[in-house]
């Protein structure tokens, strides 16, 4: 088995959301907690940015929650960035026990699922869950620098800058959830890194798939089925591989990364890296379930878990994902 | 667990999917974006012989490559190249002025890790193959020549 039922159901008593310019001007922008003005976000550097970036999201998160930081005992988080730096640098704000994650893209979920599973066997209070992903660090780090003039191939994704953070408890109001699905690691041979919606379509339709089987249930069960970065091509992929496996995926299925940006805002494929899904979960997501427009999701993001080295040394690009399925209605 | 032949299939598929480039659209940008940078060369090379008509030809042409380098180098930093390179492709990669972005560009990003371990040392991450490649066929050339001329 690799699903988890949590039959203390731990709810997301707090969520919030911050992101860059660009990615507030996108679909999204009005369900966004907070917009930055710039990228820099006022700071020397990217990095720092992004790091003021977590420990704004995390603030804000346990704020909304109506809880004070010293009420909340463990901070659960992760980065695209080298070692994580972005959350352990942003965790030493925060006087509280910290476990840094590292799933990709699928780092929110990750986060989230460890920090249900303590929450639901009442080994902790309180848990605080957060992921983001910053464009101009991502771009030093995988990619060319900002300024070189070259051209994106239609496969490619946009890094969104942003960031989102959940806290998780038994006690308060907020989305349950009722069942969390770890994920195995894929990977079926996908080399190009402009390509990473065809490496992780895979890993989303098998642990999609496993979880159906072991739940009993079916893709039309959920109001929202919530991929994290797969961009446009990805998506279409899963939808294909699911087809394949015996499920048909319907109008209920989006992703993120593919929704995050508008077409005249020529992100290719659209949008990818961990606040993608992290900023979402926590601000559209969230504030659709509390309302009851959306009652029960399936939240199954992606990681692609290669680094620029095992890619230069020609390895193919693995990926993992795991699902969180939420539901409305605790109180 | 690695299957071959699954990987295979999976990487025909995936291939079949991908949207692909319309060719034409980006030659005729990189075509015309990049005639008019040789034009600019052409002209400012014409412009100093005729300010300074006692400049000599060869020393007229490195100036001009100064200024094209001056005026990429600047452009990336005001942050309008990566906007041009974007539309032209080709265009504005391969002449002299792509050279410079690729240089300047990495020297700016990287100037909050220090003059040294920064600047210094990623300032030709971009370049670098460029120029290694320049001088092994430069020597590759030179030999060729030399064994030439023996005969």
């Amino acid at each position: 088995m690799q699903t988890i039922e949590l039959k203390n159901r731990p709810k997301i008593v707090g969520g919030y959301s911050i992101v860059g310019p660009k990615e507030g001007r996108g679909p999204f922008g009005k369900y966004f907690d907070y917009v930055m003005k710039s990228d820099s976000f006022g700071e020397k550097t990217y990095e720092l940015a992004e790091r003021k970036m977590f420990e704004i999201a995390a603030t804000g998160a346990i704020q909304n929650a109506g809880l004070m930081v010293s009420d909340v005992n463990l901070m659960l988080a992760g980065d695209l960035l080298n070692q994580i730096i972005s959350s352990s640098y942003a965790a030493r704000a925060f006087n509280m026990p910290y476990l840094g994650m590292f799933g990709a893209c699928s780092t929110m979920a990750e986060s989230l699922a460890v920090g249900a599973v303590l929450i639901n066997g009442r080994h902790l209070k309180n848990v605080v869950c957060a992921s983001g992903s910053h464009f101009s660090t991502a771009e030093r780090q995988f990619r060319f620098p900002l300024e070189l003039g070259c051209q994106r191939v239609p496969t490619s994704q946009w890094t969104v800058t942003a960031a989102g953070a959940s806290v998780l408890s038994l006690e308060g109001s907020g989305p349950e959830i009722v069942s969390v699905t770890f994920g195995k690691v894929i990977d079926l041979g996908i080399k190009d890194v402009n390509n990473m919606g065809a490496a992780m379509a895979p890993a989303a339709a098998d642990t999609m798939a496993v979880h159906f089987e072991e739940t009993k249930h079916k893709p039309e069960d959920y109001d929202l089925i919530l991929t994290g970065d797969l961009g446009k091509l990805g998506s279409e992929i899963l939808i294909d591989l699911l087809e394949a496996k015996g499920y048909k995926m319907g109008k209920n299925y989006s992703d993120c990364g593919h929704s995050f940006f508008t077409r005249e805002q020529d992100t290719m494929c659209g949008g990818s890296g961990c606040g993608a899904n992290a900023a979402v979960l926590n601000s559209y997501v969230l504030k659709k379930m509390r309302k009851g427009e959306v009652k029960r999701v399936l939240f199954v993001p992606t990681g692609a878990l290669m680094s620029t080295t095992a890619t230069q040394q020609g390895e193919s690009i693995p990926g993992v994902s795991h699902a969180i399925v939420l539901e409305s209605g605790g109180k | 667990m690695k299957n071959e032949k699954l990987n295979q299939a999976y990487n025909a598929y995936v291939e079949a999917r991908i949207p692909k480039t319309k060719p034409w659209p980006s030659l005729f940008n990189a075509f015309w974006v990049g005639g008019l940078v040789c034009l600019l060369g052409q002209g400012i090379n014409e412009l100093l012989l005729y300010l300074f008509p006692s400049m000599a030809e060869q020393s007229a042409w490195s100036w001009t490559l100064v200024i094209l380098i001056f005026i990429a180098s600047f452009l990336t930093a005001i942050g309008v190249y990566d906007k041009i390179g974007k539309f032209a492709g080709g265009g504005t990669i391969v002449p002299i002025t792509g050279f410079s972005n690729s240089i300047s560009s990495p020297a700016i990003e990287f100037k909050h890790e220090g003059i040294i371990y920064g600047t210094c040392v990623k300032m030709f991450s971009v370049a670098g193959p460029v120029i290694v490649s320049g001088v092994v066929a430069s020597i590759v050339v030179g030999l060729i020549y030399f064994i030439v001329g023996l005969i």
